[in-house]
């Protein structure tokens, strides 16, 4: 390492420096003068091309213009193009075809703004698995058995009961047909047969089904079929996908109307009536080719409910095309039913009863109407479906208000809102359907202060609006597909403040709401988790614990899968509600379910689910819980047997480190279990033991270890991503425990373990990536540091990037927390040589290697010494580079390192390189200069302010135009290392250059970042110490009368800092001097100022207080309220600082002027004052005040009584006991305190 | 509004956490109570006073202590009639 390096780096710098310096503008740095231009304004006079007009020569302007004359474009003009109207040069330019290329069509672009606005929707960021969500409809209203009217109405527990059978029957049967169907045998196929012949042979399915139903007498059989025809309408599943399954409904319709023949038939002919596209579409069966809805056309959520249809509302949706496509999607209306079919010899069918016909998707509903009855051929289209898709979205909804945003989607619920009904032939009923979609309206769109009195009024009459209305509406707009995060949240919020005051009205609804809230519980945002899980847990306080397991029951087997995980963390958050003990009867039942594997799944699940929701808090009822699901470990079923050893591990890890005793029952078959198992479940078995391990005790754990080693040495191996994260933590965890010895360790686990998880292919996966890291940590901890360094050291040499950086991650976290002193002399040369490579070599500056390199460095200290030269040429080189992030990383790599440079006393190194940071102080880049002033802090902090090379005189005015940068990281930067300066070798800067920086702090007392401020102020006071606070606080005191608060807080505080380090005396003649001037910004400035001042100083304002006291007199009976209200925080500071000081005279005086003050009702103001009295209170003891409160506690105004008990109260918790003597004696003899008479 | 609201809803909070706390409706009952509650609790919990208060009156201490407990049970009389 040469001094010539160091030059060279230096002049290259300089040379840069000189060159940058011609070719910016003048308002760069100029060298001669050390200052850049000061003003923020544009010079009038000088060029701004100092390039072409240079700063340096005599007469700049020569030989060229220096202004242009308004009118003489002469040149510009004569491109007129146009002579004659025609053209005389050719104009080419690509056809409108070309150009609009990508305007429609496949090709077309999508727009930004577009897709934006769908990014925000919650459904765009969900999972495949949470959008399943949707397909879940909101169930009937629930009958309440605790009401007075028992299960009048709504659906009870048996009907819901019934109907999930009904709903598990129809899965299986569609589970047969899509089988089939992938076996090759169209099942559809069959059906069209049948169609031929249906009335003679039965349906294939039939007969099985049949016997399924038919168990029963003959009548029962039929009413179950209607039963279930009813159901599978009712269920609002519009979106039925495959003919065949609607197929199947109709069949049972079919047969119900085959057993009751004896049903009158009706004979009335629906030919003549309007076009009704789906009415008969379920007996006739003709349309069956074409005519079914395209499947989810409509959501279903949108279907079973009662909002208003959306084409009552005139959604303003295109129309699709002229009509032309009624053939394929419309279906068959029934004037073409008669012309197709002969009109003898067949008969129209009535519905049975209780058949309501599938609702249309919108699409064919908007569609068919617009047809003339004469249809043929081409058509023009209606004007009026032209204003009817150009439709506007209303901007105000008539007794709304203005909106922040109006969405298409809202129409479909809030439409009725705008359809101009009037309101005085409403019945109440609608009335309050109006009321509640217009608060809701105002909550969603609403601005903020409509939206907090329309979550006002909901909450304040939700028991008028009733439970149904409101849920009615509340609920379906939560299933909204484009609903957004923000309105979602407002929405949760009004059914959280609604729950509350509804109170036992939500039982019939608690079902409808879990289907909404449920999904909120696996959202990926932890806050909408927090929030389903409130929503939960008030709910089954609201609900009860009966109620809510009977509402949940049924989904506990639902069929499908996601019912059954969302419910399984309902019930878990119910239980952390209503108490783990209450719920246990109920889960130990669910778990021993004889009945279905996938109910004992649920309840395995919802054991699992409570650790991971309360944590430590099962601790009391862990035993309980571990008996409830121990019998499930053996299970036929696997996957309940994996989920057992998930929900184990989950209690293990939550009872961390008790609780082993209540783990004994399952120990057993947990570790035979785990020889048995392959595959998945034996990693999730292989999970529990690893969580099982650290609770043993010492001698158990090293048992238990050794008897799964082997089993978790041969997965080593595995090539599934799950085992390897299982086995890797499980290595883990049994590293950490007690029992487990370094010498086993060693033996048996490491060789494995290197094999098989470091190599370059662990690095590529994030994932895994940080498993092996963690794992290897956790075994450094026992092992040492030397025989896992020596065994990665090579890695930091290796070609792969990633690779070299996990071995530098986890060499920075070994030797972080263990230390280098295990390292010997050649393991030290290997590891600094490698991780120098890693760090030359590294092509995108990371963190990772910089922190790397900054542990070890200060991990090996003194023995560093002999590679120092090498890694100050490194990174003099690096400083060199032309990257950003590479000087940048250079420069923060000398802040960590300058402290064992100095150790290994390599001050002269540190100063050569102090000088070459100086010269980098012209750096463009903010990051990097934050970090270049960052390096030459750290510098100046172990060589000291007087050795410091480049000499402070020198540094400091390069400094001053820096401090107006303003990137927060040099800002913060410059700053600290100012402040250094100025506390430590104030007096190596002259005072002028101080005074200067003064006011280049200024504008610092109003940066956004409170640590910038702090420092600031903190820097005033350094300066003031070392020039005299005379000039400082002159500047500062100008500086209140600036218009900006924020910057006259900050002067406030700056002088309240000046006068607490100079000492008060010296400061405040001046500061009240300054009160004279007759302007309010500055004298509330000079209170604010002395309310700093005195909180800063404390007792010592005790020798103040009666110099102030004129001054806050005159204050605290101003006429301006701001004035009083910053005059009462002075008293409360001054009070505080000389309680027990005896100045009670002057504060009784002062709480005699601040006493009136008491009816202020500004908040702010009133807030002041009571604190004032509070502080007097505490200055002159609470008897004294309490004279003043009695006066008013009992005032016949209310007015008055008001503010004097909000004072009673504020005494009461400070000083309740103090006010025992002082109380009144009161003439009742009753109330008469005898004790207090007793003398002796 | 929203400020009378805060300020209702703290006052609920304060009398949650404080019994003896009071607002602008505090019956003459209420408060009388309270004062002579906190003062046998403020006796109580002074054992100078309290033995100060023994001699004077002529019973042991812990005799009046119990006592004193004792008349916090209604300590200035039942509660008022509620007339409409």
């Amino acid at each position: 390492m040469s001094d010539a390096d160091f030059e060279k780096i230096r002049r290259l710098q300089q040379e840069r420096n000189q060159a940058n310096a011609g070719k910016k503008s003048s308002k760069t740095f100029d060298p001669s003068t050390q200052r850049t231009d000061n003003s923020t304004k544009a010079s009038l006079t000088e060029a701004f091309d100092t390039n072409l007009y240079d700063r340096d020569g005599t007469n700049r302007f020569a030989g060229y213009n220096t202004s242009i004359a308004v009118n003489d474009d002469d040149a510009m003009d004569e491109g007129d193009d146009a002579l004659n109207g025609r053209r005389l040069v050719g104009q080419y330019t690509a056809t409108k075809a070309q150009l609009n290329e990508f305007a429609h069509g496949d090709t077309e672009e999508a727009d930004i703004l577009l897709s934006r606005e769908e990014k925000a929707q919650i459904a765009s960021r969900e999972t495949d698995y949470q959008k399943r969500r949707f397909e879940r409809a909101l169930s009937p209203t629930r009958a309440d058995p605790f009401a007075q009217d028992g299960a009048a109405n709504g659906a009870t527990y048996q009907d819901v009961m019934k109907s999930r059978e009904i709903e598990r029957e129809e899965a299986r049967v569609r589970k047969i047909i899509a089988d089939k169907e992938a076996k090759g045998e169209s099942a559809s196929g069959d059906h069209q047969a049948m169609l031929k012949d249906g009335a003679k042979t039965p349906p294939l399915a039939a007969p099985r089904r049949k016997r399924r139903w038919d168990t029963g007498p003959e009548e029962k059989a039929a009413a179950a079929a209607a039963a279930a025809a009813q159901e599978a309408e009712k269920k609002a599943k519009i979106d039925v996908q495959e003919p065949v399954a609607r197929e199947i409904t109709k069949e049972v319709v079919k047969e119900k109307a085959a057993t009751t023949p004896e049903a009158p038939k009706k004979s009335r002919s629906r030919w003549d009536t309007a076009v009704v596209p789906r009415e008969d579409a379920g007996p006739s069966r003709w349309d069956k080719a074409g005519a079914l809805p395209d499947g989810g056309a409509t959501p279903a959520p949108a279907a079973g409910l009662q909002t208003p249809a959306p084409l009552a509302v005139g959604v303003p949706m295109m129309i699709g095309g002229f009509g032309t496509d009624i053939g394929r999607n419309a279906p068959l209306s029934d004037e073409d039913l008669n012309r197709l079919l002969p009109s003898e010899g067949y008969k129209i069918l009535d519905p049975p009863p209780g058949y309501e016909p599938t609702r249309v998707a919108t699409r064919n509903a908007l569609a068919t109407p617009a047809l003339p009855a004469g249809y043929g051929g081409f058509m023009m289209q209606e004007p009026e479906n032209n204003s009817w898709a150009g439709k506007q979205l209303p901007t105000e909804i008539p007794g709304v208000g203005d909106l922040q945003f109006f969405k298409a989607e809202d129409m479909k619920y809030f439409g009725k809102l705008v359809d101009g009904a009037d309101e005085n032939d409403m019945t109440l009923d609608e009335l309050k359907e109006r009321k509640i979609m217009r608060l809701l309206l105002k909550v969603k769109n609403g601005t903020p202060p409509m939206r907090k009195t329309a979550l006002r009024q909901l909450t304040d009459n939700a028991r008028q609006l009733g439970a149904g209305p409101l849920f009615n509406q509340l609920l379906p707009l939560l299933m909204e597909r484009t609903l957004e995060d923000q309105e979602r949240h407002l929405l949760v919020k009004v059914i959280d403040r609604v729950l509350y005051k509804l109170d036992e009205l939500v039982r019939p609804y608690v079902h409808r709401i879990l289907v909404v809230i449920e999904p909120l519980l696996i959202d990926q945002d932890y806050y909408a988790r927090v929030e389903g899980k409130e929503i939960i847990s008030n709910l089954s306080k609201a609900a009860g614990l009966a109620h809510m397991i009977s509402t949940l029951r049924p989904d506990l087997d639902h069929p499908d899968e996601y019912v059954r995980n969302t419910t399984a963390r309902a019930f878990a958050v119910v239980a952390s509600a209503l108490g783990i003990p209450a719920m246990l009867p109920f889960l130990r039942a669910v778990c021993r379910s004889k009945k279905s594997w996938q109910a004992r799944h649920t309840g395995v699940k919802i054991v699992q689910q409570i650790p991971i929701l309360m944590g430590c808090a099962i601790l009391p009822h862990l035993k309980g819980l571990v008996e409830a699901i121990g019998s499930n470990l053996n299970d036929e079923q696997p996957k309940v047997r994996m989920v057992t050893a998930l929900a184990i591990s989950a209690l293990a890890e939550a009872a961390n480190p008790y609780g082993i005793e209540s783990f004994d029952e399952i120990l057993n078959p947990l570790w035979t279990g785990a020889r048995k198992q392959r595959g998945k479940s034996l990693a999730s078995f292989l999970k529990a033991v690893g969580f099982l391990i650290p609770l043993m005790d010492e001698e158990y754990a090293n048992y238990y270890t050794g008897q799964i080693m082997e089993i978790v040495l041969r997965e080593f191996q595995s090539p599934d991503e799950e085992m390897k994260k299982v086995v890797l933590k499980v290595v883990s965890q049994c590293a950490k425990t007690e029992g487990v010895t370094a010498g086993y360790l060693k033996e048996k686990v490491l060789g494995e373990f290197f094999k098989n998880f470091w190599v370059r292919r662990m690095a590529l996966d994030k994932r895994n990536y940080q498993q092996v890291v963690a794992t290897t940590v956790d075994l450094s901890q026992k092992v040492g540091v030397t025989e896992i360094v020596q065994r990665i050291v090579a890695n930091l040499k290796d070609e792969s990037e990633a690779y070299r950086k996990m071995a530098v991650e986890t060499i920075d976290k070994v030797i972080g927390s263990l230390g280098a002193a295990d390292i010997d002399q050649r393991l030290e040369e290997q590891l600094v040589d490698g991780i120098l490579t890693a760090f030359q070599e590294q092509t995108v500056e990371d963190p990772i290697l910089l922190d790397g390199f900054g542990t070890v460095v200060n991990a090996l200290g003194v023995r560093c010494k002999p590679f120092l030269p090498q890694i100050v040429t490194t990174i003099l080189w690096r400083l060199n580079n032309k990257s950003a992030t590479v000087r940048q990383q250079a420069a923060d790599l000398v802040a960590r390192i300058t402290m064992v440079m100095s150790q290994c006393e390599e001050d002269a190194l540190l100063n050569k390189l102090g000088v070459v940071l100086y010269e980098y102080l012209g750096e463009e880049y903010p990051e990097v200069l934050g970090s270049i002033l960052g390096a030459l802090r750290s510098i100046v902090t172990v060589v000291g302010i007087h050795q410091m090379q480049p000499p402070i005189r020198d540094l400091l005015p390069r400094l001053t135009p820096i401090l107006r940068n303003r990137h927060e990281k040099v800002q913060e930067n410059t700053i600290d290392l100012v402040g250094r300066i100025a506390d430590r070798g104030p007096e190596s800067v002259n005072p002028r250059e101080w005074m200067r920086i003064c006011f280049e702090l200024l504008d610092m007392l109003k940066a956004h970042k409170k640590g910038i401020r702090r420092a600031a102020n903190n820097t005033f006071g350094y300066i003031a110490k070392a020039i005299g606070p005379q000039d400082v606080l002159a500047t500062l005191l100008s500086n209140l009368r600036v218009q900006e608060r924020q910057s006259r807080v900050c002067t406030a505080v700056a002088i309240g800092i000046v006068a607490e380090t100079c000492a008060p005396f010296t400061v405040l003649p001046a500061l009240m001097n300054e009160y004279r001037v007759p302007e309010l910004n500055v004298q509330n400035g000079v209170l604010k100022a002395l309310s700093f001042m005195f909180e800063y100083i404390g007792e010592m304002g005790k020798d103040y207080v009666y110099a102030v006291t004129p001054l806050l007199e005159d204050a605290l009976i101003d006429r301006d309220q701001v004035h009083r209200q910053t005059a009462a925080s002075v008293v409360k500071h001054i009070a505080l600082g000389v309680v027990g000081l005896d100045c009670e005279d002057a504060m009784i005086h002062l709480l005699n002027l601040l006493w009136p003050n008491l009816f202020e009702t500004s908040p702010h103001v009133i807030d002041r004052i009571i604190e004032a009295i509070d502080a007097i209170r505490n200055a002159v003891g609470t008897p004294l005040v309490m004279n003043y409160i009695w006066a008013g506690l009992f005032h016949p105004a209310r007015k008055v009584r008001q503010p004097y008990w909000r004072l009673y109260n504020e005494a009461y918790v400070q000083s309740a006991d103090a006010m025992i003597p002082a109380y009144p004696i009161l003439d009742d003899d009753n109330l008469r305190r005898h004790e207090l008479e007793v003398f002796l | 509004m929203a400020d009378k609201l805060r300020a209702q809803q703290q006052l609920e909070a304060l009398q949650a956490r404080y019994v003896g706390t009071g607002h602008a409706d505090t019956t003459k009952f209420e408060w009388t109570s309270n004062i002579a509650r906190d003062s046998y609790a403020s006796y109580i919990g002074h054992p100078a006073l309290l033995q100060y208060m023994s001699i004077g009156l002529g019973q042991p201490r812990e005799k009046l202590r119990a006592q004193m407990i004792d008349k916090m049970i209604q300590p200035v009389g039942p509660p008022p009639e509620p007339k409409d």
